[in-house]
């Protein structure tokens, strides 16, 4: 309990300025999970959902964090300004966990729609706040997920009332932004309600050379037949780390489309929980990280096929250069009677060093008979022979080489419901195979 | 598909586990408990010199610090340690018997009732048997005729006193008694296994056998097997091995190691046929079993097949080390698993040497209301260049309240490797089964067919006369399980 | 415009080539026959430089430049074209991408522009149709789901696209029916010029019927053991490959 005692001193001491600078409904479960962090402490590796990135010792250090929610001198549409053409998001701005108050012309929202700072929405709309807030993420069974609990103050909602189609994406930019090392406890909340569409595209990125540590929980309830898409993109720096905790549920005939792509990073954990509780839901769950010098990577996943007839899809693929570490750890449970699941998982990973290690643990869990479910797991190279057909057609190894990794990952881009975004992250990932993109390039996806 | 898992189980189950008989043979069993003395006292009836006592003692002590692994996929039930018995000797003399004149008739007769003759000219051709009944072995056939080559086969014990220094050498040089909780009590309170030599360049010419027994009640079997392959030798050898039925649980902690040398190969096949328990999960072996073979030498080869049908619990993983270059190993299993059995097993590949090679193929087959797991790890360390890896898991299930699962492990720490793992999990189809009522095969047969089928990639990889057996064995295991 | 002298080469330690003599002139079309595993294939990929190959001894010029000092591509953008006897699929890389990159890579080497998205697409289509390649074809990924007959044809569209000098065939007829032969064979013919030269390699006259050869070799356990011209084609495909075995008296 030794990085954890500075945080229970730390809440113990700092409480009520915790609980008035944030709102209600966010402070209702803070005494529970701080009892659940007192009893849990950060999971060690020993926990087979952890085994592969030591939590406690990124905590260890001491990190500054803006208890008083003191504003940070920054105008983020000076810093970031969006001209990818076609893309034509509504965009907002988070820096830290503050949602910027400034809105951009860009953005339109539907009737009904909400979209801001969960600490405003949530003094604007406790009642409904309060009914989801926490709902899913349950402190009792992860440390990580008390630990934010505690801390949130602030962070995003967005609500798309029933019925609702939004035409247009939404696009969170994520700025961590602080001149000291700093810590960052977010909280996204996102309900689409029945038979509403909704995109939202979340971008991480960091914009000064300390070091970051950021928690992030993200609750997404789906309604019956409702459509979602959650793209989270992290291009931060390599003294960045980041705890990323998704949590979904969705209702019956609802499509979900669950995508993260790990650009540059310093160490990630992604964990990401999808509860299938309505008969005919889907989900597609992808994912790629492309990860050289110490970058490391790690991937959690969760889909608990909890009723009859749903479908999971999943696809993961890692490329590891230098001394990069890459895991993949994707568990699918099939309950007892959630008979005619169809459930299918991929992950697969090319080394381009000997130093870059891969762990890779697919695991089905299955109690109906009458499902399919299958998973495949790869660790290996570029394949020879496909090398060798396009040198002898005169494309230079260097260059094949290029094209096949385009390749590799082109299957996870290729899930993505946006056209434009699409095609963005194609460039994105030329210039980063090609060494083009050293850093955060602030946000490269608006600039 | 209308499933009734149960509607036939009871009395099939009870009917079908034919080797259920107890031989009513004075047994001379020690008392129930686990202490030093207890330890002491093992080691004194085998008259064992001091080193190996102190190995039981080191391994004891080491035991103590040790608790239950909780990591695999099963539920199980507290063991009482201290209510077990851990020697029990049915032939009632200090020394296993020198001829067949000295082995009581009573246990001849149980193992002619096994299907495993004792004497030499009815034994199944090209076999050689080690029979162990309880804690000790009975008779070692055609021991002779092997030690012409040069082959050493004999029960473990008679290998301390015989072979001194290739036990002291290769024992617990692949298991260290650390290696695990259950490997830690082995190692404390081993009795009888088999222990086999292939000298250099020698193609051991029949297969060897060993035909594990366990027989009074109250008692458990720690045997240890160990199979030592020098240079450029072949061995092919086999593993049976049945229970009384029991009401009560009965623990069967195992350790077999397997050294393989240059260029050497060793086939180690296991059909597991412990009592399951009975259809209401009652009773049944509790199968905690370590196996790991180092292929040591460059080039070696060593091939684990297992059918597990058997007990109540299962954990087993047999693993390979593959340290010599040039290195293969294959991992072929079939678990069922019906009523309440359980299963975590699988298999771990260590890549450790240049270009080793290992193919995994695991099928399992659950039915009733158990559960069945495929746990493995495929590790490529720094300097595997070139290892290779495919596996391949699949499940079948049979009934809707059984359950199948599959827990691989990739650990690559090799840009030149290339692993593979594929899974698959489905069911009979109906249109399978009805395509065979069709044709006149009842339900019952069609299941059996159809899984013999599914479970032929495995099949195929067991000596000829084991793999008739293993498939009457499978068809047996999974009756009633489809109404 | 290839001289290969006394080509020895071998795959994992195993000597398959023992000691190839030939010779290519511009223009001229020649036939390599023999049976399996005589070692037609191994030439083929020796001359484009496969890696799992070690050449043991010999040399091979290409118009007067040492062919085995040059690493794949550059092989190929001097103009050597191998159709592959089995080509390789290559999922997520699109045919356009993959022919565009191969194009302006050859054109780099000559120092000539790279082409612009149209002048390449107009490229891509008047080649196609050389070897009545479906357009849909040319949208997928690198051979990928073709059927055998596709394939065949998709390598000849690339050598249209890539105009070599020499082009070896390796087994281009293999697994075609009578009318995929034809397309390909035809397909070949339009392409051949009196300034390129072909290289065929097969097991059966059924291909010459189409591209006639100027001189036919048989390579027999790695060496030329005959040659003549197309009338030995004709004699191999009526009396099979026993009678040169007994001529060599074996």
């Amino acid at each position: 309990m030794k990085a954890e005692q500075q945080y229970i001193d730390l809440f113990t001491q700092y409480e009520a300025l915790l609980c008035r600078n944030s709102a209600e409904a966010m402070n209702a479960p803070r005494a529970k999970a701080f009892a659940d962090f007192e009893r849990l402490g950060f999971p060690t590796r020993k926990e087979e959902d952890y085994k592969y990135t030591e939590v406690g010792k990124y905590f260890a250090p001491d990190f500054g964090l803006n208890l008083n929610r003191l504003e940070f001198p920054v105008n983020p549409y000076e810093v970031f300004k969006c001209d990818v053409p076609n893309m034509s998001t509504s965009l907002y701005f988070v820096v830290n966990d503050t949602f910027d108050k400034h809105v951009h012309p860009s953005a339109q929202l539907p009737e009904g729609v909400l979209f801001g700072s969960l600490k405003e929405m949530a003094r604007l709309y406790p009642d409904l706040i309060k009914s989801y807030y926490g709902k899913l993420a349950d402190t009792s069974q992860d440390g990580l997920t008390a630990f934010n609990t505690m801390f949130a103050q602030d962070g995003v909602l967005m609500y798309v009332p029933s019925g609702v189609v939004m035409e247009r994406p939404v696009q969170l930019v994520n700025i961590l932004r602080a001149d000291v090392d700093f810590m960052v406890n977010r909280r996204l909340l996102v309900i689409v309600e029945k038979d509403a569409q909704a995109k939202l595209l979340v971008c991480d990125h960091a914009m000064d050379n300390v070091n970051f540590l950021s928690t992030q929980v993200t609750e997404v309830f789906v309604g019956e037949n409702a459509v979602f898409d959650l793209y989270e993109l992290e291009e931060t720096h390599n003294s960045t780390v980041r705890f990323n905790q998704l949590f979904v549920d969705q209702q019956a005939g609802s499509n979900v489309l669950l995508n993260g792509i790990t650009l540059h990073n310093g160490t990630t954990r992604n964990t990401t929980r999808v509860t299938l509780s309505g008969e005919r839901a889907e989900v597609n769950l992808c994912g790629m990280a492309i990860a050289d010098k110490n970058e490391q990577v790690d991937n959690n996943t969760f889909i608990d096929h909890k009723v009859p007839g749903c479908t999971s899809n999943e696809l993961f693929k890692y490329v590891l250069d230098d001394q990069a570490t890459g895991a993949f750890a994707g568990k699918v449970l099939v309950r007892p009677g959630a008979q005619h699941t169809s459930s299918q998982q991929t992950n697969r990973n090319l080394c381009a060093t000997r130093e870059a290690r891969m762990y890779t643990q697919p695991q089905l869990e299955i109690y109906a008979d009458d499902v399919k479910c299958s998973h495949g797991a790869t660790v290996g190279q570029l394949d020879e022979n496909a090398l060798f057909y396009m040198q002898q057609r005169g494309i230079p190894l260097k260059e094949a080489r290029l094209l096949l990794m385009f390749a590799f990952v082109g299957e996870v881009i290729d899930c993505i419901r946006m056209e434009a975004l699409k095609d963005r992250l194609h460039r994105l990932v030329e210039k980063r195979f090609r060494g083009e993109l050293n850093k955060c390039q602030g946000c490269a996806i608006c600039k | 598909m209308q499933l009734e898992p149960n509607k036939y189980v009871k009395e099939l189950t009870r009917e079908k586990y034919k080797y259920g008989f107890t031989t009513d043979i004075h047994t001379d069993i020690i008392d129930r408990g686990l202490d030093e003395n207890v330890v002491r006292l093992i080691s004194a009836k085998k008259n064992e010199p001091e080193w190996l006592l102190n190995f039981r003692l080191k391994a004891y002590r080491h035991w103590l610090t040790m608790d239950m692994p909780t990591w695999a996929h099963l539920t199980i039930p507290d063991i009482d340690y201290q209510a077990i018995s851990y020697y029990a000797d049915p032939t009632r003399k200090k020394e296993g018997p020198k001829s067949l004149d000295d082995v009581d008739p009573e246990l001849l007769k149980t193992f002619n009732k096994l299907g495993i003759p004792l004497e030499e000219q009815l034994a199944l051709s090209g076999m050689a048997v080690d029979a162990v009944m309880d804690s000790v072995s009975v008779k070692t056939t055609f021991k002779e005729t092997l030690m012409e080559k040069g082959i050493i086969f004999c029960s473990i014990s008679e290998a301390v006193r015989e072979h001194p220094d290739l036990v002291k050498k290769y024992l617990g040089s692949v298991v260290g008694y650390r290696d695990n909780f259950f490997a830690a009590l082995n190692s404390a309170v081993f009795s009888d296994g088999s222990f086999v030599y292939i000298p250099k360049g020698v193609r051991c010419p029949m297969e060897l056998s060993t035909y594990f027994r366990i027989n009074a009640a109250g008692t458990g079997q720690f045997e240890r097997t160990l199979i030592v392959a020098d240079d450029d030798s072949y061995v092919s050898y086999l593993e049976g091995c049945t229970a009384p039925m029991r009401d009560e649980n009965q623990l069967h902690a195992a350790i077999v190691e397997i050294v393989v040398l240059d260029r050497a190969e060793v086939k180690y096949s296991t059909v597991q046929n412990w009592y399951p328990g009975d259809a209401e999960g009652k009773g049944g072996v509790y199968n905690f079993v370590t196996k790991r073979g180092i292929c040591k030498g460059e080039g070696s080869k060593l091939s684990w097949t297992q059918v597990e049908t058997g007990s109540a619990i299962t954990w087993k993983y047999p693993s390979c080390i593959l340290s010599g270059d040039n290195s293969t190993a294959e991992f072929y299993s079939v678990a069922v698993t019906n009523n309440y059995q359980q299963a975590d097993t699988g298999t771990k590949m260590i890549h450790l040497g240049r270009n080793t090679r290992s193919t995994i193929v695991s099928k399992g087959i659950s039915a009733g209301r158990s559960q069945n797991s495929y746990r493995g790890l495929v590790r490529v360390a720094e300097r595997a260049d070139g290892a290779r890896n495919y596996s391949q898991c699949d499940s079948l299930l049979l009934g809707s309240e059984c359950g199948a699962h599959t827990f691989p492990y990739m650990d690559i720490h090799n840009e030149t490797a290339v692993v593979e793992h594929e899974a698959t999990t489905s069911k009979i189809s109906e249109d399978q089964l009805f395509y065979c009522n069709q044709r006149g095969i009842s339900t019952e047969d069609a299941v059996g067919l159809i899984v013999n089928g599914y479970a032929k990639e495995v099949l195929n990889k067991l000596p000829m006369e084991f793999a008739v057996e293993a498939q009457k064995l499978l068809s047996v295991s999974l009756e009633g399980s489809v109404g | 415009m290839l001289e290969i002298k006394d080509l020895h080469a071998s795959i994992n330690g195993k000597e398959i080539l023992k000691g190839i003599n030939l010779s290519v002139k511009t223009g001229e079309v020649h036939a390599i026959m023999g049976p399996n595993g005589s070692g037609k294939s191994t030439l083929s990929n020796v001359l484009v430089g496969h890696p799992a190959y070690e050449v043991t001894r010999g040399s091979v010029t290409f118009d007067g430049k040492d062919l085995l000092a040059m690493s794949p591509e550059d092989r190929s953008h001097e103009g050597l074209f191998l159709s592959f006897q089995y080509p390789v699929e290559i999922p997520g890389v699109s045919m356009v991408n993959f022919m565009r990159t191969a194009v302006n890579e050859q054109r780099k080497y000559k120092g000539l522009p790279a082409l612009t998205a149209s002048e390449f697409l107009k490229l891509m289509r008047q080649k196609r149709e050389v070897v009545e390649l479906d357009s849909k074809l040319a949208n997928r990924s690198v051979n990928e789901g073709f059927s055998g007959g596709e394939k065949k044809r998709n390598e000849i569209f690339q050598m249209a696209m890539l105009e070599p000098k020499l082009s070896i065939l390796d087994e281009t007829d293999s697994g075609l029916d009578i009318d995929a032969l034809r397309i390909v064979a035809e397909g070949v013919n339009k392409l051949k010029t009196p300034e390129t030269s072909c290289i065929v390699i097969t097991h059966y006259q059924r291909l010459l019927d189409y591209i006639k050869p100027d001189i036919v070799h048989v390579l027999y356990k790695g060496r030329i053991v005959k040659t003549a011209g197309p009338e030995l084609a004709l004699e191999l495909e009526e009396k099979g490959y026993d009678w040169i075995k007994k001529e060599l008296g074996e």
